[in-house]
């Protein structure tokens, strides 16, 4: 294990080396960009065995990735924001054939007003493409999802692709701390990809064909199956990682201090670690905080949301989203969670952080004020607190 | 923790600065933790920018700017002006690379451009002013830089050709505000 100090791209970029992907399909894209150049300079310098395929456009990258994938190879790519939602037409080609690439995205605000600066309105739009999403935290998570996203995609109960989602820049651009494992510990936690889903002249097959509406319920049927299926895999793929580099993951979920939480914000990516330190904060001051993160969007953690959730008094959502003409799309998630499972603990919604604005730890102490009132509401973070209506986006 | 903040323009390479000091500081040992970031965005040669870099003993959660420093780093003086030490902590020390001699308290001036010049032939004052940094750090009880500790991050994070260079320039810098140190104590 080698000490580094190093950025959230290149501990991305790490973590591929060591999945050692045969083909690497890539076009840039701000804030994205160093992960790129950094897995063509492992390329070049023949630390990395890849085919590296410079491409002309992300629909095209992600196409290439696909057609790498059709016969067999492990495949990653990597984008953000309009280069994402320029792929959505192939990001269902993907899922729908069973192909399990790996994708970095760098969350970025979409357009317009133009803006390169990170949230999550890039990912969250396409939750429903069949793609595992998954939010990291810090670096040495970013570096380890990049590992364990093709044990997780690979495994032939699962057979999805895999979109790892960074914040952009104050991830993907800040530099701290990684272990970085060797490559020969890598290999014992990665077996090759192995799979029937492929095109093979010994054994030859029609590969994404169309099917009608007599079977094509059938088919989705089975992609969300494998989704579903996902969460197990995900779960075997952590115990495999802790046993092998010592380092624990904590499933579709993380928690801190929520077993007698009264008060719980659930949030996403980076800010987490943050939130925890707020927590704390409001722990000496008597007020019994506890934090959710989501790791993963989809397959959506509803039972681990509402169990976690179960018996606190109010539980707010922080999210760098909005859905024009409803609310954060985490929200609706969270819950369609909470009511499936009969909890009634008080929701509210915050959306912040949108365009790259900084969420800080006072912005958070204030939605804990916020949800000690005992509203439910949903309110843009210094917006709806400046004009003094928080109903106007309720 | 200690925050440090770098003050520069682009190609000055104040991102630098930050980057080789988080670094100096977690290569020290497995309980030393840092965070470097720029001020995020498009960059421009010539163009004011920040950097930032946060120093601590256990993980650092908060990744948003700092607005109260320990440390203010000017690499160019024409950045530098009174509002400087509003974003200063209690206590905080500027550092500014000026040709002047500013007399205040909590601000140490350095010709680094001469240094710079000198040692590394070219007015790129990044290591110049962490060696300056290692200098005015010494002594403090919390979270310090050695001069080890920025030979080592310069092996580690700059190219190999520019590296002797480099480390001998942080140390005449070092030398230089040690005995500048010593003189205002006086």
């Amino acid at each position: 294990m080698a000490r580094q100090f190093i950025s959230g791209n290149e501990a991305f970029a790490s973590g591929i080396r060591l999945a050692k992907p045969h083909v690497i399909s890539a076009y840039p894209i701000t804030p994205q960009t160093v992960v790129v150049e950094r897995l063509s300079e492992m390329v070049e310098d023949g630390s990395l065995r890849s085919e590296f395929i410079h491409v002309e456009s992300e629909h095209s990258a992600l196409s290439c990735a696909i057609g790498a994938s059709s016969v067999g190879a492990r495949a990653f790519t990597a984008t953000s924001s309009q280069g994402l939602l320029y792929m959505a037409e192939c990001l269902v080609y993907a899922s729908g054939g069973r192909f399990p690439i790996v994708m970095m995205n760098a969350n970025r605000s979409t357009a317009l007003p133009w803006n390169i600066y990170g949230d999550q309105r890039d990912s969250l739009a396409l939750l429903d493409c069949g793609w595992i999403q998954a939010y990291v935290k810090d670096a040495q998570e970013a570096l380890d999802i990049a590992l364990m996203s093709y044990y997780i995609a690979e495994n032939e109960r699962v057979s999805t692709p895999f979109m790892a989602n960074l914040d952009g820049f104050v991830l993907t651009h800040t530099y701290e701390v990684v272990d970085v494992p060797e490559s020969d510990r890598a290999d014992l936690f990665l077996p090759p990809y192995e799979t029937d889903n492929r095109l093979d002249l010994e054994n030859p097959r029609n590969l994404a064909f169309s099917a009608g509406p007599e079977y094509n319920a059938a088919f989705k049927y089975k992609e969300h199956a494998g989704m579903m299926n996902a969460k197990q895999v995900i779960t075997e793929a952590e115990a495999r990682f802790e046993r092998i580099f010592g380092r624990k993951y904590t499933g579709l979920i993380e928690e801190y201090r929520t077993e007698d939480a009264e008060y719980i914000l659930i949030t996403l990516g980076s800010i987490y670690p943050l939130a925890c330190e707020t927590a704390d904060a409001l722990r000496t001051e008597g007020v019994k905080a506890g934090i959710i993160r989501i790791r993963y969007m989809r397959p959506f953690p509803a039972v681990e949301i509402a169990e976690a959730v179960s018996g606190a008094k109010a539980a707010a959502v922080l999210e760098k989203d909005i859905s024009f003409g409803n609310e954060g799309t985490v929200y609706t998630n969270v819950n369609s969670a909470l009511h499936t499972a009969g909890v009634r603990t008080v929701t509210s919604d915050y959306i912040g952080g949108l365009g790259g604005k900084s969420i800080s730890g006072n912005d958070i102490r204030h939605i804990y004020d916020r949800m000690m009132s005992g509203v439910s509401e949903v309110r843009f973070i210094g917006i709806d607190d400046r004009s003094g209506e928080g109903g106007d986006a309720s | 923790m200690t925050e440090i903040l770098w003050h520069g323009r682009g190609g000055q390479g104040a991102f630098t600065a930050a980057r080789l000091a988080g670094c100096a500081y977690a290569m020290k040992s497995e309980d030393c933790y840092a965070l470097a970031f720029p001020s995020f965005g498009p960059e421009r040669r010539g163009a004011p920018i920040r950097a930032f870099t946060k120093l601590g003993n256990s993980g650092i959660g908060d990744r948003s700017e700092i607005e109260k420093a320990d440390f203010s780093i000017f690499l160019d003086d024409t950045l530098y002006t009174e509002s400087a030490f509003s974003e200063l902590k209690e206590g905080g020390i500027i550092i500014l690379n000026t040709k002047h001699d500013i007399s205040r308290p909590g601000l140490y001036c350095i010709d680094a451009d001469a240094i710079a010049v000198e040692t590394l032939g070219i007015h790129i004052t990044n290591t110049v002013m962490l060696g300056v940094l290692a200098a005015v750090m010494s002594g403090r009880d919390s979270e310090v830089i050695t001069m080890g500790d920025i030979e080592k991050a310069v092996r580690l994070c700059l190219p190999a050709k520019i590296q002797d260079k480099n480390t001998a320039a942080a140390a005449r810098a070092f030398e230089e505000a040690v005995s500048m140190k010593a003189r205002r104590v006086q």
